[in-house]
Formats: C-alpha cells, structure tokens, sequence
C-alpha cells in the first residue's frame, strides 16, 4: 500500500440519464433544450485543435448556425496529428454478417477498457458508430472496398468480429481529410473563422464558466484575446510527457492542463496506452518513434526465439531470423492467449513482450525488440492467389510472388515506411516491434454532455479522460473522435447554451482577461529572461526517462514514489535552469516547447500520482504487485471501480514563483456503476 | 476570350494549337522527301498543288495564325510563369526529375521560330513574291551553304526536342491519357520527334554533299 | 559522419536573407535528416545562437509538415520520401549539404525554412469537399457500391499530404497536382460527381488566384512528390475542367 496521504474532495456526478442503456441517448436526446436557428447565430464557440474531434466539431457546429473559432498550431487544420492514425475505424455495421452488434461493439469496448469506463458513454458511442461510417463515405472518403464495390472489414485486437473499416494504411489521413473538408465548408461560408499557427496558452473563466482563451500567434509572438460563449477543447492526449512516443513533436497537453490549472480536473493520468507495434529505438538522438499499425496483427505472427543462445547470437548479428527453424521459435501470443492469439488487447501485448525482452529474448542489439513475421501469412495468401488464378502446383518463388503482392495491397505503405527507417526489407526478414507510448485514455474530466466540471467548458476525442476506460481497443480512437464532434458533442453544447442566448458578445475587455493576459506574458518573459544552462529538450528527455523507467509499461509503489521526487527535482531545477534562446515576440519554437514541457513536468508527476493511488491493476495501467500467479493484471472492483479526478492544488499563476507540489492535488472521485454488465476478469485465453 | 481567362485554358489552347502544327509539320516532311524520292517532279508537283489548291489557300492564313498564336502563347506563358518563384534556389537540380527537353520549350520553341522567320524569308517570301522558275533548284540550292545547312539541322533538333515533350504533353493537356494510353503517347511523340529531326537533317545533309 | 550544411537563414517575412555555413559532427547514419538538424540546434542554442527554424510534426511522412529543398531537390535525394523519413544513411562522411525553404511566390518564407502555404488551404476552401451535412443522417454506407478500380484510384489520389513538393519543384511553381489530385478522387466518386463541373473551375480559379505558375507537363512533381501522387491525376482535371465548360 502506498503512504501517501491523498486529499479527498467531493464525488462528482456524471449526468448519466436514467432508463434502458439501449434507449438512453435517444431519449436524452430528445429531451434537452435546443437552441432557435435565430439565436444560433448570436452565440460564438471557440474549438482548440482540428483533428478529428475538433474539425468535425467545428465543421458540426459551424453548419448548425454557431459562430466558430477553429484553433490549430499546425500551418493547416490538416495536419494534426490524428492523420498518423493507421489501422482503421471500427463501427458496428455488421456488414460482414460476423454477429457484431451495438451490444457487442459496446460490450467489447467496455471490457477491453478493463470495466473502467462509463457504460451509458461507451454505447453510445457504439450506437453512433455506424452514422460514422455513413457519414465519411458520403464527404468521399475513399474506404478499402471490395471487388463488388461494398466496403471491405478487417479485425482488430482484443475482438472476435471483423468491424474495422480501413483506407489502406491510412484511415486516420483519409477520415481527418474528410472532416478537414466539411471544416474548409464552413470556413467558406464564412460560419468558421480558422486561426493557423496559434496556440491556446490559458483559459479565461468569468464568474465561474469558461468564456474565452488566451492565444498566442506563433509567427509574431502577439498575445490574443478571444471570447465565447463555451471553449472545446480537443487538443488530444499528452504521450508526449514520455518524450519519446508515437505522437506527433508538437503533440501537448498545454490547452488541457491550462484549463486544468483553471479548476478541470483532469482525470485517470495513469491509464496511457503503450502500443505493442512501433518500429524499436535506434539511437540517443531518437526524437520519436514510430507505429507499425496494429492491423499489422492480423497477418503477422509475433515471436522470440525458444533458447537464449539464438536470441544472444541475433542480438550479436550471428545469426539471421530466417535461421532460426520453426520449433525454435516461441509465439509466446498464441503460446499464452490461444483464443486471441496475435490480436490479444494492446495493453496485454505490450506486457507479454516485455516480460519476453526482461528475461533475455530480446532480439535487436538493444536487446528491446521482438519478430513480427509475414512468412505464414505470404505463404498462405500466395497459395490462395495460385489456386485462384489456377496455377497447378506452383513453385515456392511463385506463391512467395503472389503472397508478397497481398501484403503489399493490404499493407504496402506501412512495409515501405518501416524500410525507411530500418534499411530492412520486411517481406524477406521478420519485423522488429516494441512498446511505444501511444495513447493517452486520461485527460480532463467530462460529464454525460461531454462537459467539464467548469461550465462552458467542454473536452472531446483523446482530451477527454473518454470512453475506453483503463485501455482503449484498436480503432477505437478515430471512432470516438468523429462521434463525440459530429455526432454527440453538437447537441449536448445546445443544452447549456441555451441559457445564454440573451447574453451578447462576450466582452474582452474585463479583469479576467486583463489578468490572464498579464499572468501568461509574465510566464513567457521569465523564460525569454531566464539565464539558464539547459535547453529545454534536456528537461524533456531528463522526464521522458523517469516516466518510462517508472511509470512505464509496469508499475510499483517504490518506483512510483521515487518517479514523483525525481520529477518534483526536475522541475525545480528546470525553473532554475532552463534557456531559451530567441524572443517572445517572434516565431521561436523553443519557447513553444519550454510551455510544453512545464506542462508535462506537473503531469507527468500527477500521472505517477494517480498510478500510484490505484492499488489494482487494470488495463495498460499495471502495477507489479497486484497480478495473478500467471502474471495477469488483477483488478480490484470493490476498492477502485471510480474515476479519479484530480483538482489542481495550487492557484492558476503561482509555478515560476513558487514550487507546486503536485501530490497535493485533491481527487475527486466519479464512481462508476455498472448496470448493465457484470465486471469480470478478462480472458483472452 | 473569357475561357482562355483560366491557366488550364491555356494550355488546352497551346495543345490545339501545337497538335495542329504536328499536321503541318506531318505534311511538310512528306513534300520535302518527294525531293529525294522519287525526285524533282514528283516536288514540284506537290509545290504546284501547294500554290493552287483552294484549301490550301484557305488553311495558309489559318496556318499562319496557328504559329503567331503558339509562340504568342508560349512566350507570355513563360514570361508569366517566370514570375511565380521570384526568388531563385541557389541549388537546384531539375535534371533529377524532368527531361531537358520538357523545361526548354521555350529556347527549342524560340530557335525554331528564329530559323522560321529565316526560312520565310529564303524560301516563302521569293515563292509568294517572285516568279521562281526552278522550286527544286531553290530548296536544294539552300543545302549548299554549310552554314545554311547546319542551322537547318540545328532547327530540325531543336524541333524533334520540342516535339518529344510537346507531343505527349498536348495530350496531357487535353485530358487523354490514362496509364496505359499515356506510356503508349509518350513513345508516339519520341518516334514522331525522332523522325522529324532525322527527316528533315537528313534531306538537308543529302543534298548538301550531293 | 560530419558534414558541411549550407543553410537558408532569415529573420523574418521581410527581413534578407542568406545562405549560412554550419559545420556538424557526430551525425549517425540511422538518424532523420530533421533529427540531424535537432543536433544541430541543440549545438546552436549551447553556442547561444538562435536556432534553425524548420516547419515538422508528426515525423513519420504523413502530415505534410515538413518540408526543405536539399541538394537542389524537394525533400531531398531519395524518392518517395518526406524529408523527415530521409535518413543520413544517403550521406557520406564530409559531405556539402545545401538546405533551402520552397521556393514560390505563393509561399512567402516566414522565417528561415519555414514558408506560407496556406495558400493550398484556400484552395481546397474553393471546392475541396462534398456538400453534405454532418447529420451523419444520410444514407447507409453500402447503398452506393463502387467498383474496387475506381476506389482504389480515389484512394491513391486522396494519400496527397499537401507538403507543397510539387510546387517547390516545378519549374513553373504550379501547383496542378495538388489541385488535380483533390479534383480526381471527388471525379472518380459517384458521391463527387454531383457537383464536379463547379468543383474543377472553383479550384482552378483559386489555384490561378492564388499566385502559382501554370503546369506545362514536365512531371517533375510525380517524381518528387513523397506519396507518388500521379500526373495521370492532371489529365483527369484537365478533362474534367473541358467537361465542366461544355456544361
């Protein structure tokens, strides 16, 4: 048991609406307020981040009748990082007649995320999931079809059904492109104004409601004063306090942990996702890494080898993988998990491949990576093509010909990128994989309407603390993305705006704005001024490897506790010593960065904090000392079956002048109930 | 006029435009072989049709029209295309994506409008003007110069280059080529091309040694 | 391996700008051309020297982020390659690297690297989409069946990132195959065809407004576009935009 002593501060309720899970949302629907068309026109929404949930929320929104203010910090609403999202979308359309069902979608999700999410959401989102899909096709995107022109499924972790519509390896690109097209919409009309290169950098709240934000222009350094009548944020996850992770070099959590230091609790930091396929570390001077998507399981089959002397001889170079004959190999996934194999939960792969590298199976020279092999899969597909196209007993160069030329249809881009980066040819020698961070499930904490607990405020897509509870499944992000933008979100915001018809313009001009303006441009001037030693890049390394070290793939009290003091060090010293060169009234992208990563050392030590408050282990939130005999995670329902909502412990400003203690925020906690599913043990097996 | 407004306009023009002096150009290398084969009557025959043939008649001015419009076009496309990146690369190495022959439209196209204008003035304006008694002897009379001949086969280069990208760009433009078509066009125009400059060389430099 | 970088430095939109020498040591050859230049800032800030500034993201070629004209080519030597999937493993010890922001008078630079392009933007603004509500109310998605061919066509012209290679590469800074790769994957859509013929002369008058040069089919931007986008995708708007005038 921890020993630390944690503040408790009133639970909070979660605005569920009552009846049959199936009928909540309709019925939910048809009874909150609604804003006249009229009155749409006298009230302004500002929305942070244009990637799947905030264009598709701005577009929504937008065509609604709202006044929209779109915010990215990217040149082009395009570019967020949502685009890099692979593998596909799931929705409950059963188009391949496999069983699937809202139910099952709802019920998969539910239980992937270890029964840590909220029910009423989770089917929701699986009711909306289909509209998704009807949706995208409609704006031409071009999803994978099959040769009678219907759309083409594929499987994904932790499922039993085929339900993930995918573009080759590029959903991601081809759904942001389309929302980014109902965005340019709008924008046309004139319904959007978009703001390129601005970053939100604080929150306004008058009288308690959020009203407005802060932004800075990046290309001139000016701060900018915007108001509204609510603030969306959908600046997604914050993978990036590991450093290293699959998510974009300006991924942040900066709007979110500005609204956070303004009263949003943000909740569950501990539940970030570590996915099982990226391409493994080459080199200190790694500035990311990269994801290999997970759709890649369906083909490939991970391995190690059985005896260490192979995997030290691989490590060495002495030996190939394609010398290591097949009843050396150990396909340690369907070895433990028959059931799933291959496509056991993200969370549960990652694990298994680190306990195979932790006790020496290691295959690269890091002795950090494992194989993911095409060889079964080319065979089998060769074959499949020869029979099809009636070749009698081809040769093996034939099916290996035929079989290479299915994989590189179905995954041809992600073959090509991995040959980039590796100088490997992957359809002749075995990948190598390992866990990345990837995802972050926590975030700010949201209500049934997608709203905080400050009012006016509403969080969307990965910012939100969300829908997949302590582990998120494959395809799963895209899906809740685009419904809580298009689909959810549009209507709830009606429900509070409502109220405020009458209000007018939101005047700027006030002491909040006055103080918020003032408050960040001291922060900003302290780094310009602040003669320090170290860029910032040597701070966020310094955390990346805390946090991965300690608060990584597994988790344990001591670690924990120690993560949190070297974190609290850190960042006394970074106040202390960071540099960063250039101005503040010019583009200068270090001093960006510096934001970010002041951000991500107070995150960073509330996400130890929360991981260290969960004595279970659930999902990708895993603690060593609560596990089964055979290494499962082992949840404890009775004491942690909530959601932990932290509030900020210190006033908004006080960081550069005085030191935070992280440890004492106070939680709040949301208990979650389950109605209408029984809480089990997974199995995979 | 208000179509031509358009960048993409344009160069659907310079495409009829060019593929109309593609026949022009067709026709004029089969009048010159008649030189060789089968000789000076069958030449002066074709001369005879060239001057009195009432389509004929009706295309010259067409004709001449086609040719101001082509190199009217072409160079205030590339004075307007120059514009548009004010600021040069100091290191650019176009060579490793385009052929020499597609970004020098504008000198092949220019040289040959030059040897055009002296090729009028040896050839078209006498025809026009005067009473020439002996076509065959006039043409062939010209390969005599070394330095006449010479420019001649310059011209005729320079034209098969502009050809070889002009052919299969027209059709571009003018939205044909799909895959397979498109590969197939590509090798139309450098066979085109080719014979262009080897007929045209090939007469001059014939004649100049015989 | 160490290296000689010649670099485009400017202060601002209107500040004049220079070529830089920078030497660099220590560089990998499993580094990205972008994490060489992290290194070498890192060196800068240390110096206390202001930084390169250089426009990237996500670091693994797909948002269109990053850009540089290296040796005299857009993303560099290696084909189909953004610049941050370039490895330095292409390089040679003591090699001479030259570093320069595309090049367009409809990308002004902004600061060193980094250039304008939200032209492009304006663009697609002109016609770049369908105009369907997001009611997701419309109909189900399998009730407009689409031959696989097309599909896969749309596909390969919607992979465009929008990087702005083809302009920064084109003798001409035209940007006909970014335009025509939107135009296509709508014009090979029965979804996109309702509105095709304004699509195509929307976007041209945009592209045409918007200061780029006109395209005359060298195919330099195929071959140096990072996703392969075709130029077959430039006939398509060319004959789409002669469709849409007979109209």
């Amino acid at each position: 048991m921890s020993t630390i002593n944690i503040k408790e501060g009133t639970p909070l309720k979660a605005k569920i609406p009552q009846g049959d899970l199936a009928k909540k949302w309709t019925t939910y629907k048809d009874k909150i307020r609604l804003v006249s068309p009229a009155n749409k026109r006298k009230l302004d929404i500002i929305v942070i981040g244009t990637g799947l949930a905030g264009a598709s929320a701005a577009a929504s929104l937008a065509e609604l009748g709202y006044n929209v203010k779109a915010f990215a910090f990217q040149d082009s609403p395009r570019r967020a990082h949502s685009i890099a999202a692979q593998g596909g979308i799931n929705a409950s359309k059963n188009y391949q007649n496999d069983g699937d069902s809202d139910w099952r979608l709802f019920y998969d999700t539910i239980k992937g995320g270890d029964y840590r999410g909220r029910e009423a959401n989770t089917y929701r989102l699986a009711e909306v999931s289909g509209n998704i899909i009807d949706q995208a096709v409609m704006q031409g995107v071009p999803f994978a079809r099959e040769y009678g022109g219907l759309l083409d499924n594929r499987s994904f972790g932790g499922v039993l059904v085929s339900r993930t519509f995918y573009a080759k390896g590029q959903t991601g690109q081809q759904l942001l492109l389309g929302a980014y097209s109902a965005l340019n919409r709008q924008i046309a009309r004139g319904k959007v104004e978009m703001y390129n290169r601005h970053e939100m950098i604080d929150l306004v709240v008058i009288d308690g409601h959020a009203r407005g934000i802060i932004a800075r222009n990046l290309i001139t350094g000016e701060l900018e004063r915007h108001s509204a009548h609510a603030v969306v944020i959908a600046s997604g996850g914050y993978s990036n306090a590991y450093f290293l992770s699959t998510n974009a070099m300006g991924s942040n959590a900066t709007a979110a942990w500005r609204a956070h230091r303004k009263g949003a609790y943000f909740a569950n930091p501990a539940f970030v996702q570590i996915h099982p396929t990226c391409i493994p570390r080459s080199s200190e001077h790694q500035s990311k890494l990269t994801l290999m998507s997970e759709s890649l399981r369906n083909d490939g089959r991970i391995w190690v080898p059985k005896k260490l002397e192979d995997a030290k001889a691989l490590r060495e170079g002495k030996l190939k993988p394609t010398d290591i004959p097949e009843e050396d190999r150990d396909y340690y996934l369907e070895r433990r998990y028959p059931a799933f194999g291959n496509l056991v939960p993200r969370d549960v792969a990652s694990r298994a491949a680190k306990e195979r590298c932790d006790a020496g199976y290691g295959v690269n020279k890091t002795g950090e990576a494992v194989f993911l092999d095409f060889a079964t899969a080319i065979e089998r597909y060769g074959k499949e093509q020869a029979h099809l196209k009636g070749i009698k007993n081809p040769s093996k160069d034939i099916i290996r010909e035929l079989g290479e030329k299915v994989i590189e249809e179905k995954y041809g881009n992600l073959f090509q990128m991995y040959e980039k980066i590796t100088d490997d040819n992957p359809y002749k020698t075995p990948m190598m994989i390992y866990p990345a961070n990837h995802y972050a499930m926590g975030g700010l904490w949201v209500d049934y309407d997608l709203q905080s607990n400050l009012p006016g405020l509403f969080v969307i897509g990965e910012a939100n603390f969300s829908d997949h509870g302590a582990n998120r499944l494959g395809a799963s992000a895209l899906m809740q993305g685009l419904a809580d933008g298009y689909f959810i979100l549009p209507y709830t915001i009606g429900d509070y705006l409502a109220d405020y018809i009458r209000e007018g313009k939101v005047p700027t001009n006030t002491p909040e704005f006055d103080e918020a303006e003032e408050k960040v441009a001291e922060e900003i001037n302290f780094f310009i001024n602040n003669d320090g030693k170290h860029s910032v890049d040597y701070f966020h390394k310094k955390l990346g490897k805390i946090m991965w070290d300690k608060v990584g793939l597994s988790r344990n009290a001591q670690g924990l506790q120690e993560a949190i003091k070297e974190i609290q060090e850190l960042r006394k010293e970074f106040w202390k010593d960071v540099r960063v060169p250039g101005k503040a009234n010019d583009y200068n992208p270090e001093l960006e960065k510096a934001g970010y990563v002041a951000d991500f050392l107070e995150l960073g030590e509330l996400l130890a904090l929360d991981a260290l408050n969960r004595n279970e282990s659930c999902g990708g939130h895993f603690r060593e000392e609560y596990q089964t005999p055979d290494g499962e995670a082992l949840r404890d329902d009775e004491h942690y079956a909530y959601v932990a909502a932290w509030e900020y412990p210190a006033k908004p400003y006080e960081r550069y002048t005085k030191h935070v203690n992280m440890s004492d925020a106070i939680l709040h906690k949301e208990p979650l109930i389950f109605e209408f599913v029984k809480p089990t043990t997974r199995s995979y097996k | 006029m208000t179509f031509l407004k358009t960048s993409v306009a344009k160069k659907v023009a310079m495409a009829i435009s060019g593929l109309f002096l593609v026949l022009f150009i067709l026709l004029h290398l089969a009048i010159n072989l008649t030189l060789i084969y089968p000789g000076k009557e069958a030449f002066d025959a074709a001369v005879e049709f060239m001057a009195t043939n009432p389509f004929i008649q009706i295309m010259q001015p067409i004709l001449a029209l086609g040719f101001i419009f082509h190199i009217g076009m072409g160079i205030y496309l590339e004075w307007n295309n120059r514009s548009k990146r004010p600021v040069k690369y100091v290191n650019n190495n176009p060579g490793a994506a385009s052929s020499l022959a597609s970004r020098n439209m504008i000198w092949t196209g220019l040289f040959v409008f030059l040897f055009l204008i002296i090729h009028l003035l040896n050839y078209f304006v006498p025809f026009k003007t005067q009473d020439v008694p002996d076509h065959y002897a006039l043409v062939t009379g010209l390969f005599k110069s070394p330095v006449y001949t010479l420019l001649y086969v310059m011209a005729f280069i320079a034209l098969g280059m502009h050809l070889s990208h002009g052919f299969q760009s027209a059709f571009q433009s003018l939205g044909t080529p799909r895959q397979k078509c498109h590969k197939f066009l590509v090798c139309c125009g450098n066979v085109f091309a080719f014979l262009v400059a080897f007929g045209f060389s090939a007469i001059a430099i014939y004649f100049y040694f015989n | 391996m160490k290296l000689n970088l010649k670099i485009w430095r400017q202060a601002g939109p209107n500040a004049k700008g220079r070529m830089v020498n920078y030497k660099i040591d220590g560089v990998e050859s499993d580094m990205s051309f972008l994490e060489m230049l992290d290194l070498l800032n890192e060196n800068l800030i240390a110096k206390g020297e202001e930084p390169v500034a250089f426009d990237h993201d996500c670091r693994e070629g797909i948002c269109g982020m990053c850009s540089l004209y290296i040796n005299g080519e857009a993303h560099g030597p290696d084909r189909l390659t953004t610049t941050c999937q370039l490895h330095m493993r292409k390089f040679k010890d003591g090699d001479t690297i030259t570093i320069e922001p595309w090049r367009a008078k409809a990308f002004p630079v902004i600061k060193d690297l980094i250039v304008d392009r939200s032209a492009l933007d304006r663009i697609q603004q002109a016609g770049g989409y369908i105009s369907v509500n997001t009611s997701g109310r419309t109909v189900d998605a399998n009730t407009i069946p689409i031959p696989k061919k097309n599909a896969d066509m749309a596909f390969d012209a919607a992979t465009c990132i929008g990087c702005g290679a083809c302009v920064a590469t084109c003798k001409n800074a035209s940007a006909m195959l970014f335009v025509s790769a939107k135009v296509a994957q709508f014009a090979l859509l029965p979804q996109g065809r309702v509105e095709a013929a304004k699509r195509v002369q929307d976007m041209v008058a945009a592209m045409d407004a918007e200061g780029f040069g006109s395209c005359t089919n060298t195919g330099a931007c195929e071959v140096e576009c990072p996703k392969g986008i075709s130029l077959t995708n430039i006939a398509i708007l060319n004959k789409e935009f002669l469709l849409a005038q007979a109209e």
